[in-house]
């Protein structure tokens, strides 16, 4: 058994990341839980929230990132996390987000078809995850 | 004569023509690379998605209780198909191919006495398909000025499907698109979308767990439930990317062959012109000769 964990990250476009860490911990549908070496193979389906990187210590995540669902899959020392976005949460600003969060807003309001609506709110609430966890984030 | 100076101005034309159709050439081998390596990095997602789903679904099979995308909805009259071409013209026989494949299927299907709806992506499809189908086609999703295609892209196709789906609109889904072989080879597909072709579980490759098994979480038939309409996005979304290398390739191969065209041209007229030169110079001549022998 190896003592690291072998971490994919991988969106429909491309592989976003390959790296080894000591643990790692995701957002499943059904709570958080943390996958170590040598972990059961689990398939879970993720909610929108942050994935924890730890490497070296474990009381603060090296790195962080952000994913809106998608699933997960361990088999033996691989962690694949297969998500649709995925964005490491230090390329996140608090700013920039709130302003998007206005903007996207105010999408929704002058939307005239269904269709414009509901691509606002799901965009709306994606942004709302995004900040939720960021602001997670910072507090550690 | 007059022919000297037309051609001389064929010769031009032809050679600007030539250096533009060159210059596409190049520009088309450039973009291959880039469509190739989306095709390249799209890959490691749909294989493991393809994976978890075979795994899942071989326990699903037959059952009829199982989720709709993939037990279908025990119809078969209603049927739509997918139409994935380019935005342009110019690649050979590229757009011609994907049509004729959709046409065959359509009148396949036509024929069986079966109702089919046309979902055009990409104009030059809807181009092709208007006259003959027009009343058929309920859809035109175009990409012109998109330059990459992402996920962005196909995301809204699929929830589109699956919203029709939803809603009965159709029982089974088709989806023509060109596979990229090689650049000079582009097949033609028709690959069917809803109910999900699922691969034989024996045939998927399983990695080593050392005899353990998958805990699913929340229950298998909730994760199958999440993932089969993300499966048909990704399936779309793969069937662009690589229409988009296809397109590229055809292109590469079609304006290769209008350079070397224009350059026989451009050696045919040339030497049509120099011998009418030569002529115009002979005649000349003899008239001056004969003219210095009758004084």
């Amino acid at each position: 058994m190896a003592d690291r964990i072998q971490l994919e990250l991988v969106s429909p476009a491309r592989l976003l990341t390959s790296m080894e860490a000591d643990m790692i911990v995701v957002p499943g549908t059904e709570g958080d839980f943390a996958v170590l070496p040598g972990h059961m193979p689990v398939v879970s389906t993720l909610r929108p929230g942050a994935v924890d990187v730890y490497s070296g210590s474990t009381d603060k995540p090296s790195e962080r990132f952000f994913v809106a669902g998608g699933f997960a899959e361990v088999a033996l020392d691989t962690f694949t996390v297969l998500a649709e976005t995925a964005i490491p949460m230090a390329d996140l600003d608090r700013s920039d987000l709130e302003q998007e969060i206005t903007d996207t807003r105010e999408d929704l309001e002058d939307a005239k078809s269904d269709e414009d609506r509901q691509a606002a709110e799901e965009r709306l609430s994606q942004l709302e995850d995004m900040l939720d966890s960021l602001a997670e984030f910072t507090k550690v | 004569m007059a022919n000297l100076k037309a051609l001389r101005g064929r010769i031009t034309s032809v050679k600007s023509t030539q250096k533009i159709t060159k210059a596409m050439n190049m520009v088309a081998a450039a973009k291959l690379r880039r469509a190739q390596d989306a095709v390249e990095a799209s890959r490691p997602y749909a294989v493991r998605m393809e994976r978890v789903i075979g795994t899942l679904a071989s326990g699903m099979v037959g059952r009829d209780d199982g989720p709709k995308l993939l037990a279908g909805t025990g119809n078969d009259q209603k049927h739509l198909v997918i139409v994935a071409t380019a935005e342009r013209g110019l690649c050979g026989g590229f757009n011609t191919n994907i049509v004729k494949a959709a046409r065959a299927r359509i009148v396949e299907l036509q024929s069986a006495g079966k109702d089919v709806q046309i979902l055009c992506v990409g104009r030059k499809g809807r181009d092709a398909l208007r006259r003959q189908y027009g009343s058929l086609i309920i859809e035109t999703i175009e990409f012109a000025g998109v330059r990459n295609i992402g996920f962005e892209h196909a995301q809204p196709v699929a929830q589109k499907v699956l919203g029709m789906y939803e809603d009965g609109a159709f029982d089974i889904c088709h989806l023509v698109y060109s596979k990229f072989e090689s650049v000079l080879a582009q097949v033609p597909t028709v690959a069917q979308l809803i109910p999900a072709q699922v691969a034989d579980a024996d045939e998927i490759e399983q990695p080593d767990l050392d005899g353990a098994v998958y805990t699913y979480e929340p229950d298998e038939e909730d994760i199958l439930r999440a993932l089969l309409p993300r499966n048909v996005a990704i399936q779309i979304f793969k069937a662009m990317l690589e229409n988009a290398a296809s397109e590229q390739g055809a292109r590469m191969t079609a304006m290769d062959n209008a350079t070397r065209n224009a350059g026989d041209m451009i050696d045919k007229l040339t030497l049509i012109y120099n011998r009418q030169r030569q002529a115009a110079i002979t005649t000349e001549l003899i008239e001056i000769i004969s003219g210095a022998e009758a004084l």
